[in-house]
């Protein structure tokens, strides 16, 4: 027995060599951590000392959550919120909306009513039970979030004469193929020592089944094949032509293509089905929370000072231009980190050093609005995400409105990394304009089509300075548990004190975890 | 400028090693890493998202340091560590430029925006410094 659980994970070795699976694992995983958030238990702040007090700083998921649950509690909070709004980077852009940058630039959103770009988070996996809970409580209306789509595209610059290819044939093609060649290997006896008789012939089985391998195991044209890439000529009704398979890639033309990058992504759990988005822009979740603690955010606060002794915090700010002070038993403090970083902070030096330990990493979105939905019009792309290795990484066709007749907006760039920098570092209008050039390479038609976009560099947002928390293993070894303890009366929260980076899955989570832990502490402090 | 036709022949490993200018049509990069030379390029494509066009800096929740007139600046060892290794907000950029490309826009930054450093830091100095 526990030689052949030995040999299956020799194979497994072997399959992953062959593939490079690990190597496109790593590649395509972009946010960098696939953990599972765990199920949100109860709280259970029961007990909370009458007319303890609290001030959250920040009103975005993290904040208006944590406030949520402590006012719940018995607590009196109050909020500090930098920007005019509630929500922080749960945010949705909307025809009639203006956006200034730092640097000053001001863009007005042109989109027609009813569409929308999230420039932060857009999506909600089923697994982030913390941000489904409140989904569910509030009554939230979502719908799924198109991410794999078999008839979206794969480009490279450098494959296919830059002729972008359907994701279906690249992924039945490349599945195909590597059946076929573990069918190959198999029959020339190379996995005899890892496998048993019997798994050898099961495991053929499997791979004619996975492949779409013909009885001698090859991937070869036909119908079969065609059931998976589609055909040359579809099957129709009545007198229509005959059906007629179509001719898969040439072998080594799609292993060179590196168009195989793109396939793993939907695999990925951060991505797997099913995966949501609120109906009408991700900020419903926030204007739900707003709904519900609105009256305890002060907005346009701009905190400039956190200080604490052994009997309260007191944190000064600034409200149009006039300083102001708010006192509190406890703090929750949800400023990101490449802000809270220029703040003074009354707290250990081990919490000071963490806050200033953390870069925050580059990323641009673009919205571009077309006259019409022609991805869907005049190729059948209903949802889903095409990619590319230009600059703009991806394509995101609307999970919503399906065969609306008017316009559309597309993600027409979601970009990161050094990509990232060079288009935050444009002007608004011209990184609009290269969205356009490049995305023109995948759909023609945008020439004719495009009508108006909006940007968003996340190292040019006023309250941000940057997308999120780039932690790397080392940092997290030294600063992590410095940065999320509670430190006298103060404690952390957000995407950036969690494991679960750039999700609003890790602002809430960390921000129930950091109340639990503040709450306790308030319950075994005396006074 | 970086705004260099770029004439990929496939497979010419000798042209790819000896061109000066790798960003594409449109001035990007093409690769993982910046593909800007020069330091007003460099500055240009990477420097200027947050510390804007004129090293004016910026203010908002937080602060983007002005870099123009900046005497912080006088000590180039800072500037490359700080291009290099980041701190607080800024970025670690080293993992995507070489020691020279750090040296350029080091220099760069140095003597112009009316900074007039004359001393020099070269890709040895980034080096020891940047401790890749």
């Amino acid at each position: 027995m526990n030689n052949h659980a030995i040999s299956r994970r020799a194979l497994l070795g072997w399959i992953g060599k062959t593939a490079g699976a690990s190597a496109m694992y790593q590649a395509m995983t972009s946010l960098g951590f696939a953990a599972e958030s765990s199920h949100p238990g109860k709280l259970n702040l029961g007990g909370a000392k009458k007319g303890a007090t609290v001030l959250v700083l920040g009103a975005g998921l993290a904040g208006m959550a944590a406030a949520y649950e402590l006012r719940k509690a018995g607590y009196k909070v109050k909020i500090l919120e930098f920007n005019a709004r509630a929500g922080g980077r749960c945010w949705t852009l909307r025809g009639g909306d203006t956006y200034t940058e730092l640097g000053g630039v001001t863009q007005q959103c042109q989109f027609a009513e009813g569409n929308y770009i999230n420039p932060g988070p857009w999506r909600v996996p089923y697994h982030h039970h913390h941000v489904m809970s409140y989904i569910n409580e509030f009554n939230i209306a979502i719908e799924p979030f198109i991410q794999v789509n078999y008839n979206a595209l794969v480009h490279s610059t450098k494959a296919f004469d830059g002729k972008p290819q359907r994701y279906r044939e690249v992924q039945a093609d490349y599945q195909g193929y590597a059946a076929e060649l573990l069918g190959k290997a198999l029959n020339q006896n190379a996995l005899d020592e890892a496998l048993t008789s019997e798994d050898r012939e099961k495991l053929f089985e499997s791979l004619r089944h996975w492949g779409a391998l013909d009885a001698k195991g090859d991937y070869k044209k036909s119908r079969e094949v065609s059931l998976r890439r589609g055909f040359a000529i579809p099957p129709g009704g009545g007198l229509s032509p005959k059906p007629e398979p179509s001719e898969p890639f040439d072998q080594s033309t799609l292993i060179q293509s590196e168009l195989w990058k793109y396939i793993v992504n939907g695999q990925d759990i951060e991505f797997q089905s099913s995966i949501f988005q609120p109906v009408g822009g991700m900020d419903n979740i926030a204007k739900a929370f707003e709904k519900r603690v609105g009256d305890l955010i002060e907005y346009s606060a701009k905190v400039t000072k956190i200080d604490q002794s052994d009997s309260g915090v007191a944190v000064n700010f600034e409200q149009n231009g006039e300083a102001k002070s708010a006192q509190a038993d406890w703090c929750v403090c949800t400023i990101p980190l490449s802000i809270l970083s220029q703040i003074p902070v009354q707290a250990s030096s081990g919490m000071r050093a963490a806050i200033r330990s953390v870069p925050y990493a580059a990323s641009v979105k673009v919205g571009l609005e077309f006259k019409r939905r022609f991805w869907e019009q005049d190729e059948a792309i209903y949802g889903g995400v095409s990619y590319t290795n230009l600059p703009i990484t991806n394509i995101s066709y609307p999970s919503t409105k399906f065969c609306d007749k008017g316009k559309g907006v597309l993600l027409g760039g979601y970009v990161w990394g050094a990509n990232a920098f060079e288009f935050t570092s444009l002007p608004p209008a011209e990184r609009v304009k290269k969205a356009v050039e490049y995305g023109k390479q995948i759909h023609p038609q945008y020439a004719e089509e495009f009508d108006n976009g909006i940007s968003v560099g996340w190292h040019r947002v006023p309250w941000t300075q940057g997308c999120f928390g780039l932690w790397t293993e080392e940092k997290r070894a030294e600063h992590y548990e410095n940065l999320c303890q509670v430190d006298g009366r103060l404690v952390l929260a957000g995407e950036h004190a969690s494991n679960l980076p750039a999700w609003q899955e890790g602002a809430i989570s960390s921000a129930h975890d950091a109340i639990k832990r503040l709450h306790n502490k308030a319950l075994n402090t005396v006074a | 400028m970086n705004k260099m036709k770029k004439y990929l022949l496939s497979g010419s490993m000798l042209f790819v090693s000896t061109c000066l200018y790798a960003t594409d049509d449109a001035g990007f990069s093409e690769g993982a890493n910046f593909e800007e030379v020069t330091g007003e390029a460099l500055y240009h494509a990477i420097c200027q998202g947050c510390h804007m066009t004129n090293a004016e800096g910026a203010q908002g929740a937080g602060r983007y340091p002005a870099l123009a007139k900046n005497p912080k600046l006088a000590a180039g060892a800072y500037v490359v560590y700080m291009v290099s290794n980041g701190m607080g907000g800024m970025p670690p950029l080293k993992q995507y430029l070489s020691d020279k490309q750090i040296a350029e826009v080091v220099n760069y930054t140095r003597s112009h925006f009316g900074n007039h450093f004359t001393d020099v830091v070269d890709a040895d100095d980034v080096k020891t410094i940047a401790k890749r």
